[in-house]
């Protein structure tokens, strides 16, 4: 007869420390390697497309002229492609994963107007002359962070 | 005769973790019909090759289904190989063997614990979960995904696990075994569950073989198909011998998926110790002309992956016959004449996949 097969299972289990995380008390785990969050250094972008034509979720939007990088952040399937199709390498991908957020916008990334340190490769407006593409008033410099809620 | 009376099955049901609808066709209690009717998930996956080039489409292809997902990848990756004539590195195919027992055995884990939860043994379910937990945080250290772990790629494969991961999977194995025996023996000797599922859903021989079940299906009535067998990857390098059941009934199809368990993990020590070293992938150039027929066995059973390349960056057409669309006709077939109470637990011992159906 074996009718209690589990009970020792069960009585080890009253005695040992619980399987389960006490998940948001204690972090959830994570490894190196998870593929979390996309993350765009904006900054070293020279804004190709490559990322935006190889993503099988068509969740990039890239556009040259008014210098964004836009992410659907409910679109990305944390793949990694486009970090790998990259040519400057500016894409990474955090091993957090994407914080949760009611915000179904996406998030949008400009490049800051002033040249990147080493080599600004797009055409920045000559010194002396305003930008005609400055930004808008409450833009953010930098490339911002995720979007508030 | 009894009145006869239709009650519908889904698609939303406790038991069922995906969609599927069932019209049973009752006399009393007795099931005497089953009409099947699927497309609640269908997503036109298929259809998408056209839409996007062959190196990503792996990307799409692994998301057919979410639990069986990198065999899936691999499939595709091999027909696109086969066409184009790319040699794999003798690496990169270990690495993918034991990518594929690895969901292998989480796929077993999640199946068996719906089938516990199904009849109402929680306690058994969770502890299935806590053992499945410890092989989805190692593809998550290992791969980078829990579930999707998305490593294949045409020509090889992107992520290699260094040889000190090799040998603490050896020896975590060897753990997870043993925890794996003690709730496992649960699940094959306690008398309420053999008393619950001893004798319902039969499926003979001879009609799991005419009626074209794959897999533990098939296998749980003693017909010996494994695809694996073909030795497609690096399983003509290792041994292993398709695991039979003789029952036939819902007891013998989870005891093959119990001994597969241990198959997947004995397989998952021989790679890790006979892995050769060497690079992972291969540069190709060119885009894929011609056509494959591309088989292999996932925890379900056998699945076709059927691509057509005309030359260019997109293939012009892909196909997936899915283990689960060929289990249906063998379902029908164990639902009639069943107990109504029996019909969910049916279902489970197949392990339906239904979005791999509908693709
Ligand atoms: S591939 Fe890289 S450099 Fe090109 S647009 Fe995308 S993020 Fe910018
Ligand atoms: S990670 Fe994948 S899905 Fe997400 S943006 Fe990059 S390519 Fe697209």
């Amino acid at each position: 007869m074996s009718l209690f097969q589990i009970a020792k299972t069960t009585v080890k289990s009253l005695f040992s420390a619980p399987a389960t995380l006490m998940y948001p008390t204690k972090p959830a785990k994570k490894s190196k390697g998870t593929r979390g969050t996309l993350e765009n250094d904006i900054n070293r972008c020279i804004f190709c497309g490559n990322c935006q034509r190889k993503c099988p979720c068509v969740a990039i939007t890239v556009d040259k002229n008014s210098r964004t990088w836009e992410l659907d952040r409910f679109r990305c399937v944390s793949c990694n492609c486009c970090v790998e199709v990259c040519p400057v390498k500016c894409l990474r991908m955090e091993n957090d994963y994407t914080k949760p957020t009611t915000d179904s916008k996406m998030k949008v990334l400009l490049k800051s107007e002033k040249p990147a340190p080493a080599q600004a490769p797009k055409p920045v407006a000559p010194p002396g002359v305003a930008n005609p593409r400055s930004q808008k008033p409450g833009t953010p410099n930098a490339p911002s962070a995720d979007s508030p809620p | 005769m009894a009145k006869r009376i239709v009650i519908p099955f889904g698609p939303q049901h406790p038991v069922l973790p995906e969609p599927i609808h069932l019209d049973l066709v009752l006399e009393d209690e007795k099931v005497v019909d089953a009409l099947l009717s699927i497309g609640y998930v269908h997503r036109g996956l298929e259809k998408l090759v056209e839409k996007r080039e062959f190196p990503e489409y792996v990307y799409v292809i692994e998301r057919t289904c979410g639990i069986c997902s990198y065999i899936h990848g691999l499939s595709y990756c091999q027909a696109i190989e086969e066409i184009m004539k790319i040699e794999i590195p003798e690496r990169a195919l270990f690495l993918r063997t034991m990518g594929s027992e690895y969901s292998r055995m989480h796929s077993h884990l999640l199946s068996m614990g719906c089938l516990a939860d199904g009849m109402g043994f929680e306690n058994l379910f969770m502890n299935l979960f806590k053992v499945r937990e410890r092989i989805v945080d190692r593809m998550e250290a290992s791969f980078g995904g829990r579930i999707i772990q998305g490593t294949c790629k045409v020509g090889g494969v992107r992520k290699d696990i260094d040889e000190e991961s090799l040998g603490s999977i050896v020896t975590e194995m060897e753990s997870i075994e043993k925890e794996l025996k003690e709730i496992t023996d649960v699940l094959i000797k306690d008398d309420s569950v053999k008393h619950r599922l001893r004798g319902v859903g039969m499926l003979s021989k001879e009609d799991a073989y005419e009626l074209g079940a794959v897999g533990p299906t098939a296998r749980g009535s003693g017909v010996k198909i494994d695809l694996r067998m073909r030795g497609y990857a690096a399983y003509d390098r290792i041994k292993f011998e398709p695991v039979l059941g003789t029952g036939g009934d819902c007891h013998s199809r989870t005891a093959v998926r119990v001994r597969e368990l241990f198959q997947s993990a004995d397989i998952i020590k021989q790679c890790a110790k006979k892995i050769p070293d060497g690079p992972i992938e291969v540069k190709y150039t060119g885009n894929p002309k011609g056509e494959y027929f591309s088989r292999v066995e996932q925890p379900r059973g056998e699945a076709i992956h059927y691509a057509k390349g005309n030359g260019s960056r997109f293939l012009q057409r892909f196909r997936i016959r899915t283990p689960t669309f060929a289990n249906v006709p063998p379902l029908i077939h164990m639902l009639k004449g069943c107990d109504l109470a029996d019909v969910p637990l049916i279902i489970i011992s197949i392990d339906p996949c239904i979005s791999c159906v509908e693709r």
